[in-house]
C-alpha cells in the first residue's frame, strides 16, 4: 500500500500528482502486481480532496493498463513499469553534476541553467513526438 | 438524469431598496462539490438562504433538487444547511444535540451520528458552549450530515477555524461525499481549499453571477498570455480578454478560449483557480466602477 501526498505549490493538477506517485512507486518497486491501492475514501480522508479527483486518477491508471478496479474489493496493481536501474541513474547524475559545474564556472546562475534545462528537455522529447 | 442540485432563473432578492442579488441564473448539476466565491457582500449568504428557504425571492425562481425550498417541508428534509460560524446551542450537551437531531429529522442516521461523535473524541456530556471552534464546526457538520440530506449547503464553514481544524473539517466533508455521494455547495474565501475539494465553481460579484462552470473545464479554457506590448486588444473572435495589464514593453493577458492560441507572439502558460477567480472579481468590480459615472451623467 502506498500513501499519497500533495504539493499544492507545484502547479501540477492533483489527479496528475496521484498518477505520477503510482508511476514512481512502480518504478521503485514499492508497488507490485497484486498490491491494492488505497480506496478513494481513504485517500480523501487523508488529503481532503474531492473524491472524483481520486477516481479520475485511478481511471487514468486503468486506461494505461497498470491497475484494475475489482468491484467491492478495491483497485489492484496489475501492470509493471520498467524499473529504473540505480547504477545508470547514478551515472547520469554524475555527468549532469559535472555539466552543472562547468555551466556555473561559465557564470550562469540557477535560473538561467533551469531555463536551458527546460528548453532542452522539451526539445528532446518533442523530437520523439514529431 | 436527476434534477439539478440548484437551479435559479432570474433570481433576485432585495432588502428594501438595495438588491443583494440580481438576475441570477444558474444550473448546477447534482453530484458536485461546488465552491461559491466572491467578495464580502456579493450575495453568497443571500443565495444560500434562498436555497434553504430562509428567504423568499423578490424576483425570479429557485429550485433545489427540483423542488421549491420555501413553504415545502418535504423539500427541506432533503437539504442540510450549516450557517456561518457553525452555530450550536451553547447550553445543550453534545448528546442533547444528537437527541434533538433525532427528534426533528425523520431520516436521522443515529448510527452515523453516534459513531462520528466517538471518532471525534467528544465527551457527549460536554456542553456545546465549551467546545473549541473546530469541535463546534465538526458537531454542526455531524448534525447536518446525520439527517442524510441529498444536498449540503455550507456558509463559510471553515472561515474561523485554524489550519488544522480546517483540514480536519474538509477531510470529514470529503469522506462524507465519497461515502454517501451527497452534493455540496460551500461558500469560502479560501481558494486554495476550494481548489482541493471543489469540482464546480460559482463566482458571485455585486449580486450577479460573474462565472460558473466545471473547474476542470474552466482551468482548461483560461490561459495567461505574455508578449510584446499591445494596447489595442483586437483579439480573434474566439478569444475574450478577461484581464489585461501593460508594463513597459510587455503585455500580460488572461484570456478565455476553447481553441488553441496560434499567435506566436504570445507565450502561453496555464492558470490556477486563484488566477481565474481574482481576474473575474476584478473584471466585475472595474466594470461596475466604469459604468457608475455614466449612470450619474444620465441623471
Amino acid at each position: 500500500m502506498i500513501e499519497f501526498h500533495l504539493d499544492p505549490a507545484s502547479g501540477v493538477a492533483t489527479y496528475v500528482q496521484l498518477v505520477q506517485q503510482v508511476h514512481q512507486a512502480l518504478q521503485l518497486g514499492l508497488l507490485e502486481p497484486g498490491d491494492r491501492l488505497p480506496t478513494a475514501q481513504q485517500v480523501v480522508a487523508l488529503l481532503a480532496i474531492n473524491p472524483n479527483t481520486v477516481l479520475k486518477a485511478y481511471r487514468d491508471l486503468e486506461r494505461e493498463g497498470l491497475v484494475r478496479a475489482r468491484p467491492g474489493l478495491g483497485t489492484f496493481v496489475v501492470g509493471t513499469l520498467p524499473r529504473t536501474d540505480p547504477v545508470s541513474q547514478a551515472r547520469f547524475r554524475r555527468s549532469m553534476a559535472s555539466w552543472l559545474r562547468s555551466a556555473r564556472a561559465a557564470g550562469l546562475g540557477p535560473q538561467e541553467i533551469e531555463a536551458i534545462y527546460r528548453t532542452a528537455l522539451r526539445d528532446c522529447f518533442s523530437e520523439d513526438v514529431a | 438524469m436527476s434534477a439539478p442540485a440548484l437551479e435559479t432563473v432570474g433570481l433576485g432578492k432585495s432588502y428594501g431598496r438595495r438588491w443583494a442579488l440580481t438576475d441570477c441564473t444558474l444550473s448546477i448539476p447534482a453530484g458536485h462539490v461546488v465552491g461559491l466565491v466572491g467578495p464580502n457582500g456579493a450575495g453568497k449568504t443571500t443565495l444560500l438562504h434562498l436555497a434553504v428557504g430562509l428567504l423568499r425571492p423578490s424576483a425570479g425562481t429557485i429550485a433545489v433538487l427540483g423542488e421549491t425550498p420555501h413553504d415545502d417541508p418535504a423539500a427541506l428534509a432533503r437539504i442540510g444547511f450549516l450557517a456561518q460560524d457553525s452555530p450550536a446551542y451553547s447550553r445543550l450537551t453534545v448528546a442533547q444535540h444528537l437527541q434533538m437531531g433525532a427528534w426533528l429529522n425523520p431520516s436521522w442516521d443515529a448510527g452515523f451520528a453516534n459513531a462520528r461523535v466517538v471518532d471525534l473524541g467528544f465527551d457527549v456530556r460536554q456542553r456545546a458552549g465549551s467546545l473549541s471552534g473546530g469541535q463546534r464546526a465538526q458537531l454542526a457538520l455531524t448534525l447536518a450530515v446525520a439527517k442524510r440530506p441529498e444536498l449540503l449547503l455550507l456558509d463559510e464553514p471553515v472561515a474561523s477555524l485554524d489550519p488544522l481544524a480546517r483540514r480536519e473539517f474538509l477531510q470529514t466533508l470529503m469522506e462524507v461525499v465519497a461515502e454517501h455521494g451527497v452534493s455540496v455547495v460551500m461558500s469560502s474565501h479560501l481558494i486554495a481549499d476550494l481548489e482541493r475539494v471543489c469540482d464546480y465553481l460559482v463566482v458571485l460579484v455585486s449580486g450577479q453571477v460573474a462565472l460558473t462552470g466545471d473547474v476542470e473545464t474552466l482551468l482548461a479554457s483560461h490561459h495567461r498570455l505574455v508578449g510584446p506590448r499591445r494596447d489595442d486588444l483586437s483579439m480573434p473572435a474566439n478569444q475574450s480578454v478577461i484581464e489585461a495589464s501593460h508594463v513597459g514593453k510587455q503585455s500580460t493577458l488572461l484570456v478565455r478560449t476553447d481553441d488553441p492560441i496560434l499567435d506566436p507572439a504570445w507565450s502561453v502558460t496555464p492558470v490556477n483557480l486563484d488566477d481565474v477567480v481574482l481576474a473575474y472579481m476584478r473584471q466585475a468590480r472595474d466594470g461596475a466602477a466604469a459604468a457608475a459615472p455614466g449612470l450619474a451623467v444620465a441623471r
